[in-house]
C-alpha cells in the first residue's frame, strides 16, 4: 500500500500593532504577570469591546500578501468555550464572514515551485496563561486580547519538507508585510497539523495535531504522525478522528480528545461589535502600503543588481536584512559591495546561535558611510569589522569609530616606503627568495609593513610600492 | 419633610434653588425612609455616606448639574466603583467593581447624590423582582403584590418616595413593566442612545439603561443626563441625540397607531377598557387614531426567549469563579472543570440556570437553525412590521402589560410568567424606543400602565406625547 500524506496548516500569528485588539492595553511580550491587563480583557462584569481598527488592517494585508479576496463585509462571532486562560468564556473570532478566503501562496521545495492554496484569514484575540507551580495554577491575562490572525491553508501540502518550505515562505510574508515579528521564541506563531493518509487520489481520516511553536516541531510532528498511522492502516487498522498534542521532549504525539469529545463552540453574531466593512479606497490603500515581498526583490537583485542568486537568497531570508540592502543601496553603495558586507559582517553580528530570528543593529547610513570609507582606503575592510562591532547598537558614525579606535588606514606612500626600504634591507634572504621567482615571500613583506605600521598601511599601496622596490 | 419627597425632581430642584432645604435634609428624609420601607427590599445596598457626602457638596456649593443634590438610586445591575454591584446573585454578593458605569459618570458629573443600588431579579431575569438573592421586592401600591420586574427595585424606590428617580435596565420590559405595576413612569430609550458600558450583560443586543420616574418630564430630564455618545460601546449611536427640555405635551393632531394585535385574549378586560377609555380621552384632546397592523406581534415573545437566553448564556459564561465573585468551598472541587459546576450549580439561581439551559441549547449544533437562526430572521420581520405601522402614525399604544401586579408568591410557571412581557419585548426586539404612564387603577387599586412605542430615534416625539397621555390623568 503506498500511502500518500495529505497536509493542512491553521497558523496562527499574533500581530505586532501597539495595543491590543478589543482595549487600550499595550500588546508587548512578557511582564510581570496580570500587568499588561484592564477590566476589558481580563472580562469584568460590564465591559465591552472596541475594536482596533489597525489589527483589521494588518489582517488585509497579510491577506493581499497571500492573493486573498477581501472581504467588503465581515462580522464577529463569540466562539464558547470554559478554559481558565478564557476570562469571558468565549473568544472572539470570526466564524462565517472571515476577512479573507481563498488565496494562495506559491514556494518553492526542493527546487520545484509548488502552491499552497489559502482557504481563509480570519481576526481574533489571543487567550491568556496559565502558570503551573508547586501544585497550584496561577492564570497570567497578559496575553488575552494580543489580536491574532489565523490563517487556515487547504490541504495541499505531501511531505514535512514541503510544510517547512511553506511555513518559511509564509513567515516571510508576514515578516515583509510588517504585520508580525514572527518571533517563535515569544509564541508569536503557533500551528496546527491536520494531516491524513491515504493511497493517491483517496483522503483518509485526518487527526489535528495542536499547538505546535517551533517549525522543528512542526517537521517532527509530521514525521510521526505520519509513521503513526501508516503503521495503523498497514495492519488494517483505521485511524481515529481526534485532536491531539505533540510532546516536544519525548518526541512523540498523544491524543489529546476524540470526535465524540470534540467541542460544540455555539457559534454566534458578537453582538458588542459593529461588521467590519472595507470599501475598495480602503484596500487600495492597504495594496500600497505593502512593501516588496521577498519574491519581487529577489527578481529585483538578479535582473536589476546583477546579485548572484546565492546572495539574493541570502539577504531577502529577513525582511530586515533585505531593507537595510535596499536602503544602503539607495545611499548610493555598489550593490555586490553591499551585499558581500551585509552577508559576511553584519549578519555574523545579527545572527544569535541557536535562534531563527536576525536582529539588526546598524543603520543603512552607518553601514554605507563604512563601505565608503573601505572603498576611499580610510579603513582597510579587516579593520572595518573592529568599526563595526563598536558601533552595533549605536547611533556613532563610523568615520568617529574609526579615529576612536586609532584606525584610520596609512595612505602615506613617502611613509610606507620608508618603512618598506628598511625592512627590505633588514631581510636579505627573502629578498633572495623572492627575486628567485619565489612569489609567496611577498606575503612576508606585507605582514612585516602591516606590524611595523600596526596595521594601518593600506595594503593595495605596500603591494605596489613591493613591486617597484624589489625589481 | 414627607412632602417634599413627594416633589418631582423640578419641584425639589426649585425648592433647593431657593434654599428652601438642603440636599443634606432632603438625602437624610430618603435615608429615613429607605429605613421606613426597608421591608419593600427595595435596596440591596445604601449608600448612606456617599449620599450624605454628594449632598454636601451640592450644599456647599461645590456642585452643579442638571441633577445636582436630587437624590437618586441606581439598579443594582449597574456598577459603582468602590460600592459593590451584585446584580442580586450569590455570584456577585461580594463583587466591589474597579470602574464605574459610564451612566454613573453622567449621574456625577450632573451632581445627583447616589442613595442606593436597587433590587432586582437575578442578573435581571425575571418579571416579578421575586429572583433576588437578597430576598423579593413588594410593591409600594400594596405589599401583597409583586411590583414587577426586573428593574422592580428601582420602581418600587421610586414609588414609595424613597428618591426621586432611579436608573433601571429593560432587556424586555424590565422597566416599563415594573414602573406600570408600581404606578410611575418608565421609560426605555432607543437601542444605543444610552451607553451600556459598565452595565451588566444580559442580552447585549436588547439591554438599554433607562430612567424610573415619577413625570414624563422627569425621565426626559434624566435622559439628557445619561444619553450620549460614548467610545467605549462600540453601539453607541454617534449622531445628533434628541433633547427633551420643553417637552411639547399636545395630543392636538397627533396620529396614535392601534394594532389589532395588541387586544389578545390574554389582555385583562379591565385593562383593556382602561386603555381604550385613555384613546377615547386623546380623541377628545385632537388625536386621531389610525388601526394598524403587526402581525408579527405573536411571534415577538417566543423570538425574545430565544434571542435573549442565547446571549445569556454567553454574557454569564465569565462568572466561573476564577477571577472575581463567588467561588465554591476551597475542597469541594476537584479540578478546574469541578470549580465551574459547583460554582455555578451553587451560585446561580434557578431562573439564570434556566435561561442559560435554554440559551446554549437554541445555539448548540444541530438546534442552531431551527431556534437561533430562525429568531434572527423573525427579529427582522418584527423590525419590518413595526417600521410599517410607525410610518403611519406618530406613536402606537397598547398596554405595558396584560394584567396588573399579580400577588406575590403564585406559583406559575415560568412560561405563564414570560406572558407578562408580550406587550414589551417587541419593543426591544425592535430596538425601539418605549415608556409606561399610568393609565388609572383596576379596581383593587392597582396601578395600570399604558405604553407608548416610538420612532427609532425620535425619542422627543415619544415623550412628548407621553407627556400629553400623562396630562390626560388616570382613565375615566
Amino acid at each position: 500500500m503506498n500511502l500518500i500524506p495529505t497536509i493542512g496548516l491553521e497558523v496562527h500569528c499574533e500581530l505586532k500593532t501597539a495595543s491590543k485588539i478589543f482595549c487600550s492595553c499595550p500588546n508587548v511580550f512578557g511582564g510581570e504577570p496580570n500587568s499588561h491587563c484592564c477590566p476589558v480583557c481580563s472580562g469584568f462584569p460590564g465591559v465591552l469591546p472596541v475594536l482596533n481598527r489597525t489589527a483589521v488592517e494588518y489582517t488585509v494585508k497579510a491577506g493581499l500578501a497571500m492573493d486573498c479576496e477581501i472581504s467588503r463585509y465581515s462580522k464577529w462571532d463569540r466562539k464558547n468555550y470554559f478554559y481558565p486562560d478564557l476570562p469571558k468564556a468565549w473568544q472572539t473570532s470570526q466564524y462565517d464572514l472571515p476577512l479573507c478566503k481563498a488565496g494562495k501562496i506559491e514556494y518553492v521545495s526542493g527546487g520545484v515551485k509548488k502552491t499552497v492554496r489559502i482557504n481563509r484569514i480570519h481576526l481574533e484575540e489571543d487567550a491568556g496563561k496559565l502558570v503551573h507551580s508547586g501544585g497550584v495554577t496561577h492564570v497570567d491575562y497578559n496575553r488575552c486580547g494580543v489580536p491574532l490572525m489565523e490563517i487556515v491553508t487547504e490541504p495541499d501540502l505531501h511531505s514535512a519538507e514541503d510544510t517547512l518550505a511553506f511555513l518559511e515562505e509564509l513567515k516571510s510574508r508576514l515578516k515583509y508585510t510588517g504585520v508580525s515579528d514572527v518571533k517563535m521564541q515569544e509564541g508569536s506563531l503557533r500551528c496546527d497539523v491536520n494531516l491524513s493518509m491515504a493511497p493517491a487520489g483517496e483522503l483518509g481520516t485526518r487527526t489535528e495535531t495542536k499547538n505546535l511553536n517551533s517549525f522543528r516541531s512542526v517537521a517532527r510532528s509530521i514525521a510521526f504522525e505520519i509513521g503513526r498511522q501508516t503503521e495503523i492502516l498497514e495492519a488494517g487498522g483505521k485511524v481515529e478522528q481526534e485532536t491531539r498534542r505533540f510532546d516536544d521532549a519525548a518526541g512523540e504525539g498523544y491524543s489529546m480528545r476524540g470526535k465524540e469529545n470534540a467541542h460544540d463552540y455555539r457559534y454566534f453574531p458578537e453582538p458588542d461589535l459593529m461588521p467590519v466593512v472595507m470599501d475598495d479606497a480602503d484596500i487600495a490603500r492597504l495594496q500600497s502600503e505593502i512593501p516588496p515581498l521577498k519574491h519581487e526583490r529577489i527578481a529585483r537583485y538578479v535582473d536589476t543588481l546583477g546579485l548572484p542568486d546565492y546572495d539574493a537568497g541570502i539577504l531577502t531570508a529577513d525582511r530586515d536584512v533585505a531593507d537595510l540592502f535596499d536602503a544602503t543601496v539607495a545611499l548610493g553603495a555598489p550593490p555586490k559591495k553591499a551585499s558581500n558586507y551585509i552577508m559576511s559582517e553584519v549578519l555574523r553580528l545579527g545572527k544569535t546561535e541557536g535562534s531563527e530570528d536576525v536582529a539588526i543593529k546598524v543603520t543603512a547610513a552607518q553601514v554605507a558611510e563604512i563601505l565608503a570609507l573601505v572603498e576611499k582606503g580610510e579603513v582597510s575592510l579587516a579593520a572595518s569589522r573592529g568599526v563595526l562591532e563598536r558601533i552595533w547598537g549605536t547611533d556613532e558614525s563610523p568615520s568617529a569609530a574609526v579615529e576612536a579606535l586609532g584606525l584610520k588606514q596609512n595612505n602615506d606612500a613617502g611613509e610606507i616606503e620608508e618603512v618598506l626600504k628598511k625592512i627590505i634591507a633588514d631581510n636579505p634572504k627573502p629578498v633572495a627568495d623572492y627575486k628567485g621567482g619565489n612569489t609567496k615571500a611577498a606575503a612576508f613583506f606585507v605582514g612585516q609593513a602591516m606590524k611595523a605600521t600596526k596595521g594601518k598601511a593600506n595594503p593595495k599601496i605596500i603591494n605596489e610600492l613591493l613591486g617597484k622596490l624589489l625589481q | 419633610m414627607n412632602d417634599i419627597l413627594k416633589l418631582d425632581i423640578a419641584g425639589l430642584k426649585a425648592k433647593l434653588e431657593k434654599k428652601e432645604v438642603s440636599s443634606v435634609e432632603v438625602t437624610k428624609a430618603c435615608l429615613q425612609q429607605i429605613e421606613a420601607t426597608k421591608d419593600l427590599h427595595a435596596y440591596i445596598t445604601v449608600t448612606a455616606d456617599e449620599a450624605i457626602a454628594a449632598a454636601r457638596a451640592y450644599d456647599g456649593g461645590k456642585t452643579s448639574g442638571a441633577l445636582a443634590g436630587i437624590p437618586i438610586a441606581v439598579k443594582d445591575n449597574i456598577l459603582t466603583a468602590a460600592i459593590r454591584t451584585t446584580c442580586a446573585s450569590k455570584m456577585l454578593s461580594d463583587f466591589v467593581p474597579p470602574y464605574d458605569a459610564h451612566v454613573v459618570e453622567k449621574l456625577k458629573r450632573a451632581g445627583a447624590v447616589i442613595v442606593g443600588k436597587t433590587n432586582m431579579d437575578e442578573f435581571a431575569m425575571g418579571s416579578a423582582s421575586a429572583n433576588s438573592y437578597f430576598g423579593a421586592v413588594k410593591n409600594p401600591v400594596d405589599v401583597a403584590h409583586v411590583p414587577g420586574g426586573s428593574s422592580g427595585g428601582s420602581a418600587a424606590a421610586v414609588a414609595a418616595d424613597t428618591c426621586f428617580a432611579a436608573l433601571g435596565s429593560d432587556t424586555g420590559g424590565s422597566i416599563r413593566q415594573p414602573a406600570s405595576f408600581c404606578g410611575v413612569v418608565g421609560y426605555k430609550p432607543t437601542y444605543s442612545l444610552v451607553s451600556r458600558y459598565g452595565l451588566v450583560a444580559f442580552a447585549s443586543s436588547l439591554d438599554q439603561i433607562g430612567p424610573v420616574t415619577k413625570t414624563v418630564a422627569d425621565a426626559g430630564l434624566l435622559f439628557d443626563v445619561i444619553a450620549g455618545h460614548d467610545g467605549r460601546d462600540s453601539t453607541s449611536f454617534a449622531g445628533q441625540y434628541p433633547v427633551m427640555q420643553n417637552l411639547d405635551g399636545s395630543l392636538k393632531g397627533k396620529r396614535i397607531g392601534v394594532a389589532k394585535q395588541f387586544f389578545t385574549d390574554d389582555l385583562h378586560p379591565e385593562i383593556r377598557a382602561a386603555i381604550e377609555a385613555q384613546l377615547r380621552a386623546a380623541e377628545r384632546a385632537g388625536a386621531t387614531l389610525v388601526d394598524v397592523s403587526i402581525d408579527s406581534f405573536s411571534a415577538a415573545l417566543a423570538c425574545y426567549y430565544i434571542l435573549s437566553s442565547a446571549e445569556a448564556a454567553t454574557n454569564l459564561a465569565r462568572y466561573d469563579g476564577v477571577k472575581y465573585g463567588f467561588r465554591a468551598k476551597a475542597g469541594d472541587y476537584t479540578d478546574y472543570i469541578d470549580l465551574y459546576v459547583k460554582t455555578r450549580t451553587q451560585g446561580f439561581g434557578d431562573e439564570v440556570k434556566r435561561r442559560i439551559m435554554i440559551g446554549n441549547y437554541v445555539l448548540s449544533s444541530g438546534y442552531y437553525d431551527a431556534y437561533y437562526l430562525k429568531a434572527l430572521k423573525v427579529r427582522t420581520l418584527i423590525k419590518r412590521d413595526f417600521d410599517a405601522a410607525l410610518s403611519l402614525c406618530d406613536a402606537l399604544v397598547c398596554p405595558t402589560a396584560p394584567t396588573t401586579a399579580p400577588k406575590a408568591g403564585q406559583n406559575s410557571s415560568p412560561a405563564e410568567v414570560y406572558l407578562s412581557d408580550a406587550y414589551t419585548v417587541p419593543v426591544n426586539i425592535a430596538g425601539l424606543p418605549g415608556i409606561s404612564v399610568n393609565c388609572g387603577r383596576d379596581k383593587t387599586g392597582l396601578p395600570i400602565g399604558l405604553q407608548l412605542i416610538g420612532k427609532a430615534y425620535d425619542d422627543r416625539a415619544l415623550l412628548g406625547l407621553a407627556a400629553g397621555f400623562e396630562a390626560l390623568g388616570g382613565a375615566k
